[in-house]
């Protein structure tokens, strides 16, 4: 059965074009993010001009403009895109792989779980970061290793994870708030951030650890994105198309995990972040290829661009956490009840 | 065309956790022929096509491809010989349908590779034997039952395989519907010579679009072999506890079953 040419380029041709918007909508996404991350290095209480924040970042001297681009914003700005991108990325993969935009990190309480452990190093422990990064992973990773038990059941459900995960989440949460009470009044700063989540006080130091882990994860989850696509038509079909899917889901689930703990670990638990990017990404790209990188740079973008807000529109500086919630909340109840009627919950 | 695939379950004991279905199965499935497996409710036809297709691990016995385990095949490979269309696929949310068929490429690109001519073309050759190109770039939540089921069936065609399982494909779809499917099945064995093997509902569509039936009957195989050979009322007796008579189908010469109920008989000695 020979076509002629002209039949498969028409198939082809919409094919191509939806692979043409992805990449138009992707790259716009980068120059966005980049933008972003220049709008962090050059406002600031003082604002400098462009040369001598490219000059101060040269490492050139130059009094009062190193303390404030080098030591304050960039680190702020790197730990911004960063975890933006790690919880992009994981809610995002989260929400593919259980086919549902509730089921994501920081709705099942995993940022929670992460969180616990981490005020716990910070408050209790007084461990170094380090270790603080360590027990945030671990105490994701057993967040999801008991909710799975938990919502096992006689088959698996997503709604039963999905609810047992916010029957956690809120459990989890009034933990730090114990933990948090119950600190020593020098710790209380600290803690807080745990709270909502917030740049402030960025550290290169901290900003380490996240940036290499992003750095490392990213490229195996992209190679990825084809079998997570394959996921997506449910356990059966993935299976009769060759994918490994037991190997394949604790795979990614473990990658996602180990990303959201260190973006947490660094920032606290930036709201509604994990959960935004990916249907925003959906939205702008469409729905034909994987779309893990554009979710995220929606999530670096929401990031810088929250945090921005939270520094300067408003008469006090929010913490991003703050400004993600706002942004979150509406979209949450929108999503709850789209489902409803839909029948999904 | 045709395909040389030996492909054989030997001993069988499979099931759920802590239920064995299937309790001994011995088949080989014929080379380039539409195998129907047909049972009642329960007996253990799916988990046996589910089984093959490698879904659930035996708890006995082998399911075996040219002579090797199913589950020794990398998985890619054996999805470039073996498909399957489960049940109730799951549709992501806004995909359109190029797309969708355009997933069945998987087992058929690397880890790093993109779109090959050779994909592009399956993909057409797909759509156009399912006659679904001019939904090509439709969302798949528009299209209605029947024309879902062909976009799924073209996306098991893209994956290419010589051996295609089917779990229930006319489930759910109007009596024309159901015909247009098998007709089309029919097509894609006649011309490829692809070995189908599906379970169906529908005994009399069975009788007549299958080259070989097997009967299943509590994780048993009761009988198999051409349909004018076994679908007699005494099988339709054992496996569906049914009474019924057969009669010549008038347009395939194929049996048919006329199921007999309590009621509505119009003469007593014709009773079995």
């Amino acid at each position: 059965m020979r076509k002629q040419t002209g039949e498969v380029n028409f198939i082809m041709e919409g094919m191509r074009q939806r692979r043409r918007r992805w990449l138009f909508v992707t790259s716009i996404l980068v120059i966005i993010a980049i933008g972003l991350c220049c709008a962090m290095l050059l406002l600031g209480n003082t604002i400098y001009p462009v040369n001598v924040v490219m000059r101060s970042l040269m490492g050139e001297e130059i009094t009062g403009a190193n303390f404030a681009i080098n030591t304050i914003r960039l680190p702020r700005m790197i730990t911004g895109v960063f975890a933006g991108f790690a919880f992009g990325v994981a809610g995002y993969i989260f929400q593919t792989m259980l086919r549902n935009p509730l089921a994501n990190p920081n709705i099942l309480g995993i940022t929670s779980g992460s969180s616990v452990a981490a005020v716990f190093c910070i408050v209790v422990l007084h461990t170094s970061n380090t270790v603080v990064s360590i027990a945030a992973i671990l105490g994701g990773l057993v967040t999801v290793i008991v909710m799975y038990f938990l919502s096992r059941g006689r088959s698996f459900s997503i709604g039963r994870l999905i609810i047992i995960g916010i029957g956690m989440q809120a459990m989890l949460d009034a933990v730090i708030s114990y933990l948090i009470l119950k600190s020593a009044q020098q710790d209380i700063a600290a803690a807080l951030r745990w709270l909502s989540g917030s740049l402030n006080g960025s550290k290169m130091t901290e900003a380490i650890p996240l940036v290499m882990l992003v750095i490392i994860f990213t490229p195996i989850l992209l190679v990825l994105g084809k079998q997570l696509s394959m996921l997506e038509l449910g356990e059966q079909m993935a299976t009769s198309l060759g994918v490994a899917t037991d190997k394949m889901r604790v795979t990614l689930i473990i990658s996602s995990v180990i990303l959201i703990a260190i973006a947490t670990a660094t920032t606290g638990p930036i709201a509604f972040v994990s959960f935004l990017a990916g249907p925003i990404a959906n939205r702008l790209v469409g729905v034909s290829a994987s779309n893990i990188l554009p979710a995220g740079l929606v999530g670096a973008i929401l990031v810088l661009f929250a945090d921005l807000i939270g520094q300067f529109a408003f008469e006090y500086r929010f913490p991003v956490g703050v400004i993600t919630g706002i942004l979150g909340a509406p979209y949450l109840i929108y999503l709850i009840i789209r489902m409803n009627r839909k029948g999904e919950l | 065309m045709s395909n040389t695939h030996v492909f054989r379950v030997d001993n069988l004991v499979s099931g759920y956790e802590n239920k064995t279905i299937i309790h001994g199965i011995d088949l080989e499935i014929p080379r380039n022929k539409i195998s129907v497996i047909i049972g009642a409710n329960g007996c253990g036809k799916s988990t046996l096509l589910k089984t093959m297709a490698k879904l659930i691990k035996p708890t006995e016995g082998d399911v075996t491809l040219n002579g090797k385990a199913i589950n020794k095949y990398p998985p890619k490979q054996l999805a470039r010989i073996l498909g399957l269309l489960p049940q109730s696929p799951v549709v992501p949310e806004g995909i359109t349908v190029a797309d969708l068929v355009g997933r069945g490429r998987f087992p058929h690109q690397s880890l790093f590779s993109g779109w090959s001519k050779k994909d592009y073309e399956a993909v057409e050759e797909a759509m156009e034997f399912m006659n679904i190109k001019e939904f090509a770039d439709l969302d798949i939540d528009e299209l209605s039952g029947g024309q879902r089921q062909r976009v799924w069936i073209a996306m098991a065609l893209a994956q290419q395989t010589d051996i295609l399982f089917l779990d229930e494909p006319t489930t759910f779809l109007d009596i024309t519907y159901q015909v247009e499917i098998l007709d089309l099945l029919t097509n894609l064995n006649r011309k490829f010579g692809t070995t189908i093997v599906m379970v169906l509902h529908d005994i009399n569509l069975s009788a007549r679009y299958a080259d070989h039936i097997f009967a299943v009957k509590s994780g048993k195989l009761v009988a198999e072999g051409k349909p004018t050979d076994v679908l007699t009322a005494d099988l339709v007796k054992t496996v569906f506890d049914l009474n019924c008579v057969v009669i010549p189908d008038p347009i395939s010469d194929t049996p048919l079953i006329i199921p007999k109920g309590r009621y509505h008989v119009k003469d007593e000695s014709a009773t079995l």
